[in-house]
């Protein structure tokens, strides 16, 4: 029997799981849409894992995204880690050279610079959602194209439309004026994976140097207009790897084996009923919304609560004790 | 009519406003605003202009639960930005929402002991000019003294073997201020603690993580108002700096205002308004003295801070030192915070260790 290692990246709109052999190589992934229940997404993501591969034991897992202590939990992880360190990871598996690295997912987007095989710097989206998936995928509704189809009309488009990169509200009606004004939609869309990537550089990629090897990933390097749009700006070739989308779960699967316990992972989790529970602590005005962890019954762990009043895990603690 | 005085919070200050007060008030009641809660902001949210900077909905929180609690005489400063005019807006707000009370404005460009007496004698006190001038002087002595100490804490809290030890030990001291009302007293009570928190046990590493905090002052010095931050920091076993204190803002920051410009080197040849300078002088001295990061921190919306951040990110690059930059306001996410503090963790220990 061979060892395998789990790696579980469950973001806000898509969640996505790889196993990985001894030598970091995906043999079984798995990408599908969260669709806001990320327990129910990694049961699924978890039996569709199962059933790809054979003889195989996972002898470790790891969680990333930002449901990643949630899930931790749930599949008591080895690792937890933040999407940051996981995306280098991943990507540097694959990318040895890279020096940036460009991430846009469906709610945030990141930059990560490295030298010499460590993260030197990063940046983060802040309080905007511009420039990230869903925006792409509520503008393309609108347009009543499939996101999938974006990139490939974007590319055909010889006169892209300018639209304003600023903000969202900004785009979204200076993009209903222009269609209104008679600017064509494949112009449009263009214009809109220019907005994209203008609002990415002036936002997240603001005041940092950026260099080649620049690595483009995350769901929205699936779009060729977007590649398309970046290469432009930057005047550089962007590599796109074609497990792009996977390089979070890739690179906690490999923290995860880095980390490895001595102990079999239960595929079987798809019976267990797993449950979170909310209350308001109200033993202060503060009243700490605690969130609550249940397998089955039993109570895994709590969390929350910004003093010791709330702390429901010690309290349980001592009333079994 | 009893006069309850009360004032909003900031990080532990409370404990020597509300020592001064009491002091020279003997007459009237003083009462602190409620500890800042989750209610205190969604109050001071509402009744706030919406894009107003954070520490403004703050005060504003604060001094609605104080007046819920029956305070008629309210207090505020006043600074070199928006915080200017906080006095004279909030006064308004809460009027419009059918408060009475009295509100003392304290602008910066008058404050003078002759000024401020003044200002004491109208809202009613019997003590003397001179006794008045010695109150004084032992409460700006216990900010010192508190400054220095938790200056201390801050760089040693991450590193300390018994856990809380220090956490218990800061509230005990705290307790044990408000009771003092003599500067022989303060000199003793200093000098014991003092001892006592050297005495702590810690492992600190010769070359432990050191990150320095930079930015705006109430964002700074207001632990609520930044998750916590440097209970964060200090959980990953980090040395934690910051130099923006209440000592620093009432005197070194005139006296050595010069110098902190030049310190601020080729990065600035004039003043950016309110905090913005201190924040690039203090960014390159941190830089120069070999911090593993910068953590540049402000309410959404501060010019001054807005003004630094070109600056902080040109030293970033020449000193070869990441920065991580937060903007807080009501609504910041407290996951988003901690998933950016663990990769900047995380990115520190690696760039450490190469």
């Amino acid at each position: 029997m061979k060892t395998g290692y789990l790696g579980l990246d469950i973001g806000s709109i898509s969640t996505k799981g790889v196993i990985i052999n001894e030598e970091n190589k995906i043999i079984a992934e798995k990408y599908i849409w969260t669709e806001g229940n990320p327990i129910e997404a990694v049961k699924t993501i978890i039996c569709d894992l199962k059933n790809q591969i054979d003889d195989i034991a996972i002898a470790s897992v790891g969680t990333t995204g930002s449901a990643r202590k949630l899930i931790g939990v749930m599949l008591g992880a080895d690792v937890v880690k933040n999407e940051i360190t996981a995306h280098a990871i991943g990507t540097l598996s694959v990318f040895p050279d890279v020096k940036t690295i460009f991430e846009i997912g469906g709610q945030d987007s990141k930059i990560i610079l490295i030298e010499n095989g460590i993260v030197v710097d990063y940046a983060m989206n802040t309080l905007c959602a511009a420039g990230t998936g869903s925006f792409l995928s509520s503008q393309a509704q609108r347009l009543g194209v499939e996101v999938e189809e974006f990139g490939d009309i974007a590319l055909q488009s010889k006169n892209p439309t300018k639209i304003a990169a600023r903000c969202t509200v900004f785009a979204e009606s200076d993009l209903v004026h222009k269609a209104q004004i008679g600017h064509k939609k494949e112009d449009i869309i263009a214009g809109l994976c220019m907005a994209v990537v203008n609002n990415y550089l002036n936002n997240v990629g603001k005041g940092k140097n950026i260099k080649p090897p620049i690595v483009f990933q995350g769901g929205v390097s699936k779009n060729a207009g977007v590649i398309k749009a970046f290469e432009d700006a930057t005047k550089e070739t962007i590599a796109v790897d074609k497990n792009s989308h996977l390089m979070g779960c890739l690179g906690v699967a490999i923290l995860a084996k880095k980390h490895k316990k001595d102990h079999v992972f239960d595929f079987d989790i798809s019976d267990i009923s797993f449950e979170t529970r909310g209350h308001e602590c109200k033993k202060c005005p503060n009243n700490c919304e605690i969130i609550c962890f249940y397998k089955g019954d039993t109570l895994i762990d709590a969390w929350g609560n910004r003093c010791e009043n709330g702390n429901v895990m010690e309290k349980t603690m001592q009333a079994t004790v | 009519m009893e006069k309850i005085i009360s004032f909003p919070h900031m990080g532990n200050y409370f404990v020597p406003v509300e020592a001064l007060l009491r002091l020279i008030f003997p007459g009237h009641k003083v009462l602190p605003a409620p500890a800042i809660t989750k209610k205190t902001l969604e109050l001071g949210s509402k009744h706030s202009p919406d894009f107003v900077c954070v520490p403004f909905k703050y005060n504003l929180g604060n001094y609605i639960e104080a007046l819920e609690k029956g305070a008629n005489v309210l207090i505020q400063a006043g600074g070199g930005c928006r915080y200017g005019y906080y006095a004279e807006i909030q006064e308004q707000i809460l009027r419009d929402m059918g408060y009475e009370f009295q509100f003392i404005k304290l602008l910066s460009d008058k404050i003078n002991p002759i000024s401020l007496y003044k200002t004491v004698r109208e809202i009613g006190t019997p003590i003397s000019f001179h006794k008045f001038l010695g109150h004084l002087v032992l409460i700006i002595k216990m900010v010192r003294i508190i400054d220095d100490t938790e200056a201390f804490i801050r760089e040693n809290i991450g590193f300390e073997t018994e856990e809380n030890s220090f956490r218990d030990l800061h509230r005990e001291f705290l307790n044990r201020l408000k009771t003092v009302t003599a500067l022989s007293e303060l000199n003793t009570v200093h000098r014991e603690y003092d001892k006592r928190f050297r005495e702590l046990s810690i492992n600190k590493p010769e070359n432990c993580l050191k990150v320095g905090l930079v930015g705006e002052l109430y964002t700074l010095m207001e632990p609520f108002s930044n998750f916590f931050i440097e209970k964060e920091l200090a959980k990953n076993n980090i040395q934690v700096s910051r130099y923006i204190t209440v000592t620093f803002l009432l005197f070194d920051k005139f006296r050595r205002r010069k110098q902190i410009l030049k310190g601020a080197g080729k990065y600035l040849k004039y003043e950016i308004g309110a905090d913005g300078t201190d924040s690039v002088e203090r960014g390159r001295t941190l830089a120069k003295m070999g911090y593993d990061g910068l953590i540049h921190i402000k309410p959404f919306g501060c010019m001054p801070e807005v003004n630094a951040m070109p600056m902080l990110q040109n030293i970033s690059k020449d000193f070869k030192i990441p920065v991580l930059y937060f903007s807080f306001d009501s609504q910041t996410s407290e996951t988003g915070v901690k998933t950016r503090l663990e990769a900047f963790h995380d990115m520190l220990t690696m760039r450490k260790d190469g």
